[in-house]
């Protein structure tokens, strides 16, 4: 039975001002339009541009659930291809990252490619000779993603020629990327430590949303943080504060701390929490950073860089970064109720490497499958996933906080409490998901 | 089920058999659920490490799925016993099945012991079950009569997979 595709009037009135119909989460068929629609309307994060350094180096993902390859051509510059081969659709690579030299070869019947996705042979050419192969779907080769920006390392693609170009996109929220990148006494990010990967039974609108909760660190994770706090407690006086406490403790701070953290909420969805300070202000300064930082931009600059405290930084449709602390959360969406969560995490370039040790250490601690922050999240994404089958009541609760005039403000900071970066990611997915329709 | 008490060491320097019957026993603590008395066989500067990357040498730099002293491992076991800790309601079960452990290498003289364990780890709760195959390194040393646990290292199988939860240890 369809119900929403091609009703653009349907699927809008699934959100409302305050509540949005659980068919955003548990609908196969929304679930398939946002594959269709939202996520080809919208600019997706791709990968990191220090995966593939060299010509001929390759990263696969995937853009909603459709496969694509991030690669550096021969000309130095980042593609984004289709990964299917245009014979049969085959998928080309074998490992998720590698160099494939010069041009790919798909192992079925040994098309190749070049770097950039152009047909570069075909063994027995001469059967297609006047077959008007040239008109086929096959001939350019491998399909490439049109719409391709590098902002600064971080490789985003738009699959629709429609919708809004880049910078219209992301706006004043760029900003966040700016400050995590300017961190790094040279101004740049490098991919590193591994990432971890850990699978969600529930839709992954809940992860984003999740991360601007800021009602819910302090109960779900009582189990998690707060049991670190009282065993803490125990230590004998005097002992020197271990990093894992000082990252894990913060999420016990009371609601007052998160009122008082503000939300900043821009166009398009994207917004971040940790307006004034957040969990990360009160880490333990690294030895030799800020000097290293000082002599690259002045002691004003990297003050005002380095004070700058946001939390979490959303980007619609799904990802998440973490300014402070230089981690990229990414949510792949799979099916309506599977999401599988990507948690990457990156090198300053030219910092000490206790900055990246901390960064790794906060990425195990919290976002992988073996945490206890990360059990304590899970079980309340899937406790979700299940009751929103309830036919007692169809409408998932988005009011917290709400104001009659916020739809189309733009760049407002607001109580770190409030809901208003939910309601705004859910009219950005109306948005996307009827453009063009 | 009942389990006989850790017996201590006959000698100074630990047999292969008293090697092998302290890592069975580590097993079935954790099987058993009976996570104070298995805190106990760590030594107070332990590590608990579950690499993330196949042959990893570097627990610091390269991330890891567990990589945890003993003030992370006793919050895990404080966890598990508290009331509003909701992803274990009801509670995960676990069952190790080990191959018998080989010594590694012994060495009195820097007391130190290593010995080398396949196991097949099962945990389950309410209607899911996973399966992981692992092999387990324990380095061991004798405090005050007794072996305790320096090092426990599980190099999982599929350690670059994407898990869902794992909540108990292996
Ligand atoms: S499927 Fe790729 S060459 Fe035939
Ligand atoms: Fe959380």
């Amino acid at each position: 039975m369809t119900r929403y595709a091609g009703n653009a009037e349907a699927l809008r009135a699934l959100v409302r001002e305050q509540e949005v119909h659980r068919d955003v989460y548990v609908s196969e068929e929304v679930f398939q339009l946002e594959m269709e629609h939202m996520f080809p309307n919208s600019w997706v994060y791709v990968g990191h541009d220090s995966q593939v350094p060299n010509a001929g180096d390759y990263f696969g993902t995937t853009i909603g659930t459709q496969p694509v390859l991030l690669v550096r051509h021969t000309d130095g510059k980042v593609h984004v291809l289709h990964n299917r081969c245009p014979h049969k659709g085959t998928r080309i690579t074998s490992e998720t990252c590698g160099n494939t030299g010069k041009f790919f070869r798909c192992p079925y019947h040994a098309w190749s490619f070049k770097t950039d996705g152009s047909l570069l042979a075909i063994p027995l050419k001469k059967g297609y000779e006047n077959t008007g192969f040239e008109q086929s779907h096959a001939a350019p080769g491998m399909a490439p993603v049109r719409h391709v920006r590098n902002y600064r390392g971080f490789v985003f693609a738009k699959i629709n020629d429609g919708g809004l170009d880049f910078e219209e996109f992301f706006g004043e929220s760029l900003s966040s990327f700016d400050n995590m990148i300017d961190r790094s006494p040279v101004g740049q990010l490098k991919v590193a430590g591994g990432v971890l990967r850990y699978m969600h039974n529930c839709n992954w609108k809940m992860l984003v949303e999740n991360q601007t909760d800021t009602c819910h660190p302090m109960v779900a994770h009582e189990s998690s943080a707060g049991t670190a706090v009282e065993v803490w407690k125990k230590a004998p006086p005097g002992t020197k504060k271990p990093m894992a406490v000082e990252i894990i403790a913060p999420f016990m701070s009371p609601y007052e701390f998160f009122e008082n953290m503000g939300i900043r909420i821009w166009d398009n969805g994207h917004g971040h929490t940790g307006v004034h300070h957040s969990i990360h202000s009160d880490y333990s300064a690294v030895p030799g950073y800020f000097e290293k930082m000082k002599a690259a931009y002045g002691e004003e600059r990297a003050k005002a860089i380095l004070d700058e405290n946001r939390h979490n930084t959303v980007y619609f449709p799904n990802i998440m970064i973490k300014g402070p602390i230089q981690l990229l959360r990414h949510f792949k969406p799979i099916a309506a109720n599977k999401t599988l969560v990507e948690s990457w995490t990156f090198q300053l370039v030219d910092a000490p490497d206790m900055l990246l040790e901390r960064t790794l250490m906060y990425n195990r601690l919290i976002n992988a499958p073996t945490s206890i922050v990360g059990h304590d999240d899970l079980e309340m994404y899937e406790r979700a996933q299940e009751g929103l089958h309830s036919n007692g009541n169809e409408w998932v609760n988005l009011q917290r906080l709400y104001s009659p005039d916020e739809a189309g403000q733009t760049n407002v900071a607001v109580n770190g409490t409030s809901e208003w970066p939910m309601r705004h990611q859910f009219r950005a997915w109306t948005k996307f998901m009827t453009m063009g329709m | 089920m009942s389990m006989v008490a850790e017996a201590p060491l006959k000698n100074a320097v630990p047999t292969d058999q008293e090697l092998i019957d302290f890592v069975v026993r580590e097993a079935r603590l954790i099987d058993e659920q009976r996570f104070d008395e298995w805190l106990d066989m760590y030594a107070d500067d332990a590590f608990y490490w579950m690499p993330l990357e196949w042959n990893q040498t570097d627990p610091r730099l390269t991330c890891s799925l567990m990589y945890e002293d003993k003030l992370l491992l006793s919050i895990r076991v404080e966890r598990l016993k508290g009331a509003r800790t909701f992803s274990q309601k009801p509670k995960s079960r676990c069952h190790h099945v080990l191959q018998t452990p080989q010594v590694d290498s012994r060495d009195a003289a820097a007391n130190r012991y290593v010995t080398w364990t396949p196991i097949h780890y099962v945990e389950t709760r309410l209607d899911e079950q996973a399966l992981y195959a692992a092999w387990i390194t324990h380095h061991l040393c004798v405090e005050d009569g007794k072996l305790k646990i320096k090092l426990k290292r599980v190099d999982l199988i599929n350690c670059d997979a994407a898990f869902g939860n794992i909540q108990l240890f292996m």
